[in-house]
């Protein structure tokens, strides 16, 4: 009975927060993005010719995002029939986007006008533990173009 | 030191190569940053400590290379690569390679 209880706690915490902290995550997401779209991130090698760059540097950024409880949950349910699993979607995305954009932040304060040969990795760093912790980190590198000033 | 993961430097050309050239660095957790990190794991969100420790070897991982580079006589490492693979539970192995060579 009190095993009950306790999990009914956990999934109930973790359904409040974990929505109140992935709607202000997208909303923090969504915008800094709009403020950062004209730094624009490409995968190509190739340097369009034309405009002349002065320097060139290395710039990366990383995330470890966790899912909460109740959608951990969730996620063990659904192993047992098989499907989308919504729950990662959402964490793995989230993640994505604000590696990305930390990648972006520190393009800016070099005052690059373009990443060159995005690359993203994703790991699950905790894997291999007693219990599988839910938690991904992805990080995301480039190369910054400085344009002469 | 110029890093960078594209294969040339625009305006600038490869006069050498020096070869591969790697740094790697293995970090465990810490006790304090776990507990946090199962907190964190009931309500979700970002674990703060972690990402810093991710960060910090990467730094340790890319001073190593760096150190390798200078020691043959190289001016810049191009076509840097990152990878992350967890060699035990709760130990996390960062290593970066790229390839050496001396810029005009």
């Amino acid at each position: 009975m009190v095993d009950i209880i306790i999990l009914l706690t956990l999934l109930a915490l973790g359904y409040g927060f974990g929505r109140y902290a992935e709607g202000r995550h997208y909303r923090s997401i969504i915008q800094r993005e709009e403020k950062l779209q004209y730094l624009v991130a490409v995968s190509t090698k190739i340097i369009p010719p034309g405009e002349q760059y002065s320097q060139s540097s290395l710039v990366c950024g990383n995330v470890v995002i966790s899912v909460d409880f109740f959608k951990r949950f969730l996620a063990g349910l659904r192993n047992i029939v098989g499907g989308r699993v919504m729950s990662y979607e959402s964490l793995v995305d989230r993640a994505r986007r604000e590696a990305i954009l930390r990648m972006k932040q520190e393009a800016e304060a070099l005052g690059a006008k373009l990443v060159f040969n995005v690359k993203l990795e994703t790991s699950s760093i905790s894997k291999g533990g007693g219990n599988s912790i839910g938690s991904v980190e992805v990080f995301a590198y480039g190369t910054a173009l400085i344009p002469h000033s | 030191m110029l890093v960078s993961n594209l294969e040339i430097v625009p305006g600038k050309r490869i006069i050498k190569h020096l070869g591969l050239v790697q740094g790697s660095s293995v970090r465990a957790k810490h006790v304090g940053r776990d507990i946090m990190a199962s907190f964190k794991n009931i309500f979700g969100g970002e674990l703060k400590g972690y990402t810093e420790l991710l960060q910090e070897s990467r730094q340790e991982a890319m001073e190593r290379m760096l150190e390798q580079a200078k020691s043959t006589g190289a001016n810049a490492v191009l076509n840097v690569r990152f990878s992350t693979s967890s060699v035990a539970a709760g130990a996390a192995e960062l290593f970066i390679y790229g390839t050496a060579v001396i810029l005009e």
